[in-house]
């Protein structure tokens, strides 16, 4: 009796799990076996780990995720750090959360208008006198808005780290003579560690594969891997190498997971 | 006189409208242990906190060795806490826990290791310190978050509620070893707890506190013996609370007759309240009794038989009995004027102990004379 309960409530984890991963990506890696001509074939594989373009396309797509996170990472935890502290915290945290509930096109084309040769920012380099200047389709601004939009999703599991942690460490800390510094350093950003090995997870990953953002705001400059993918699909029409590109970028995510998981299991609280 | 190692001079806390302490005045002297007692919520954390630093006093004065304190930060005070849940650091091992303070002293290697090793053993547990802190049992944390606090050498160590985690066995060894402890390095202990046996069992100078105030202080005995009011003798022990009338120094009527006690000093026909310890009473015939009580019921405690009982005025009462008693017998009750206390309503620590000392003199005069 009560094991087929247990059986009904799998059914909507189970038809979740096999609709939209199992089945994606059992048809990304079958379709990465075969080429234009729907014949079987390691060609795509070869392709890409042959060609230049291809390679520095995926070094390019790890870089620029790797500045996104890193600047998305300076920002959030002093941020985090700083919003625990307040007394409305909650409040404040969703003031923050907010902007994630809008759509991320309507955000980029948001900046479009305000980095546009005629849009705010560059009104306001003119009036300073040093404008206005080329903002649109650079690299900058392209990091600069993948890391507006990726803040939130870093800054959520710092701060819920920050909140896990007990703040008896912090007095016990001070009360063996460490300083605000000293306490900060060596007991909870090490205690929280793992709230940011969760945000690097939640805006790595992601940012590996940006693709409307290169085009909207980074004007096609940077090709990343979710770009290239894109354009196999909907335009070239070369769905194995899409595939391939994909089950790359697959493995890629593993890659950052193993990198990033928990090797020792170690708690915010005592208990 | 030595000079006190920590005194807190009229110290109140209030956050916002609400009061945590009332003026409390405390002197601490060198290599004592102190025992801060009372219900959850009275306001005891909070003087640890302040004295350790880590909460600030909205009026009045703390004073480490006559120096004002107010304003050292918490880093900087040679004062060092075992925290109630121990908080040693789940991201070092056992022997970095402990050198974790000496470290940033930049102390050198050898001298921290030859130090963490010495507090390892003085808590018993010297190979222990490669091991993670969550392969140790609640016991062991606890000797280690008190090896982390003594490694620093403080002049006081501040002890809040940290035997509550553990079971009752494991807490009746740890009450001896703590008090071992304390007498061998000679410091400070001021100890936190709502548990009346610990308090009774380690210290050598217990302050009761209620809503924020300190209550009483005094040796364990002292308390136990001479509670100052109702909240004490009821916080303390278990006793029979009587209410009675003081008919003169060394008189006074409850339970419908009237007795010889050992106070005084208290005006005649003054409503009083008698503490009488069960203990301290003694069965008997109801011929030779000072008051008679029905049996209700009695529990078997293992040493003795806790026997509830009630006289033909319908107090209760609570006697504690080696031989057993019937359930619906009469039974006489007697006990000796030493045996009474008597408490009057209102009357504070210092006029208690001012009036203590004027009948205590002339009990001594009656003596001399005799």
């Amino acid at each position: 009796m009560t094991k087929r309960r247990t059986w009904l409530y799998f059914i909507p984890y189970g038809l979740w799990l096999a609709l939209f991963v199992i089945a994606p990506v059992a048809l990304i890696i079958y379709q990465s076996f075969f080429d234009l001509g729907h014949h079987f074939t390691l060609g795509n594989y070869s392709a890409y780990f042959q060609s230049a373009t291809y390679l520095k396309m995926t070094l390019n797509s790890v870089w620029y995720a790797f500045l996104i996170t890193l600047f998305t990472g300076l920002i959030s935890y002093p941020t985090a750090y700083f919003l625990h502290g307040l007394k409305h915290r909650q409040l404040w945290l969703l003031l923050v959360i907010l902007p994630t509930w809008i759509n991320i096109l309507l955000k980029a084309y948001a900046f479009i208008g305000i980095f546009s040769q005629a849009g705010l920012a560059n009104q306001f380099l003119s009036f300073i006198g040093i404008g206005p200047q080329q903002i649109l389709f650079t690299n900058a601004s392209f990091i600069f808005v993948a890391t507006y939009i990726q803040i939130p999703f870093m800054i959520l599991p710092i701060f819920n780290a920050l909140d896990d942690l007990n703040p008896a460490f912090i007095n016990a800390s001070q009360d063996l003579g460490a300083s605000g510094w000293q306490t900060f350093t060596k007991v909870v950003f090490p205690l929280t560690l793992p709230g940011v090995k969760a945000g690097v997870q939640a805006v790595f990953i992601p940012s590996l594969s940006l693709f409307m953002l290169t085009r909207l705001i980074g004007g096609n400059k940077v090709i990343t891997l979710g770009t290239a993918i894109e354009e196999h699909f909907l335009t070239t029409m070369n769905w194995g190498m899409g595939s391939t590109i994909g089950v790359v970028l697959i493995i890629a995510m593993v890659v950052v997971m193993l990198l990033t998981g928990d090797q020792k299991p170690k708690g915010g609280t005592p208990r | 006189m030595t000079q006190p190692i920590i005194e807190l001079k009229h110290v109140t806390k209030r956050y916002g409208t609400n009061t945590i302490l009332k003026n409390v005045d405390l002197t601490l002297e060198p290599g004592t242990f102190y025992t801060l007692l009372g219900p959850s919520g009275c306001g005891k954390t909070t003087i640890l906190r302040i004295i350790a630093g880590f909460s600030d006093a909205t009026e009045g004065d703390v004073l480490f060795a006559g120096k004002r304190l107010n304003k050292v930060p918490a880093n900087q005070r040679n004062i060092n806490t075992v925290f109630q849940e121990y908080a040693l650091f789940p991201h070092m091992t056992v022997a970095e826990n402990v050198a974790f303070g000496l470290t940033l002293k930049k102390m050198p290697k050898a001298e921290i290791a030859e130090r963490v090793a010495q507090a390892l053993k003085l808590v018993q547990l010297a190979d222990y310190g490669d091991r993670d802190i969550s392969a140790l049992s609640g016991g062991q944390q606890q000797r280690i978050a008190i090896a982390r606090a003594i490694v620093m050498q403080p002049k006081v160590l501040l002890l809040d509620e940290p035997l509550s985690a553990l079971d009752a066995k494991l807490r009746r060894e740890m009450q001896y070893e703590l008090r071992d402890l304390q007498q061998r390095l000679g410091i400070t202990f001021l100890f936190v707890t709502h548990d009346q046996e610990e308090a009774l069992a380690m210290s050598d100078e217990i302050f009761v506190m209620n809503q924020g105030e300190v209550l009483q202080s005094g040796t364990p005995e002292d308390i136990y013996d001479e509670p100052i009011n109702h909240f004490v003798a009821d916080f303390i022990g278990e006793s029979n609370i009587l209410q009675g009338k003081m008919l003169g120094d060394f008189q006074v009527a409850f339970g419908g007759h009237e007795f010889e006690c050992s106070d005084a000093g208290i005006p005649a026909g003054e409503p009083v309240e008698i503490v009488i310890r069960p203990e301290d009473l003694n069965l008997t015939t109801p011929e030779e009794a000072k008051l008679t009580v029905t049996i209700d019921t009695q529990l078997f405690r293992g040493n003795y038989y806790e026997i509830a009982a009630t006289d033909n005025l319908g107090n209760d009462w609570q006697i504690h009995s080696v031989n057993p008693a019937e359930d619906g017998e009469n039974v006489g009750i007697t006990f000796r004027p030493q045996d009474l206390h008597v408490m009057r309503f209102g009357e504070k620590e210092a006029e208690f102990d001012a009036r203590l000392e004027t009948y205590e003199e002339t009990e001594d005069e009656t003596i001399d004379e005799t």
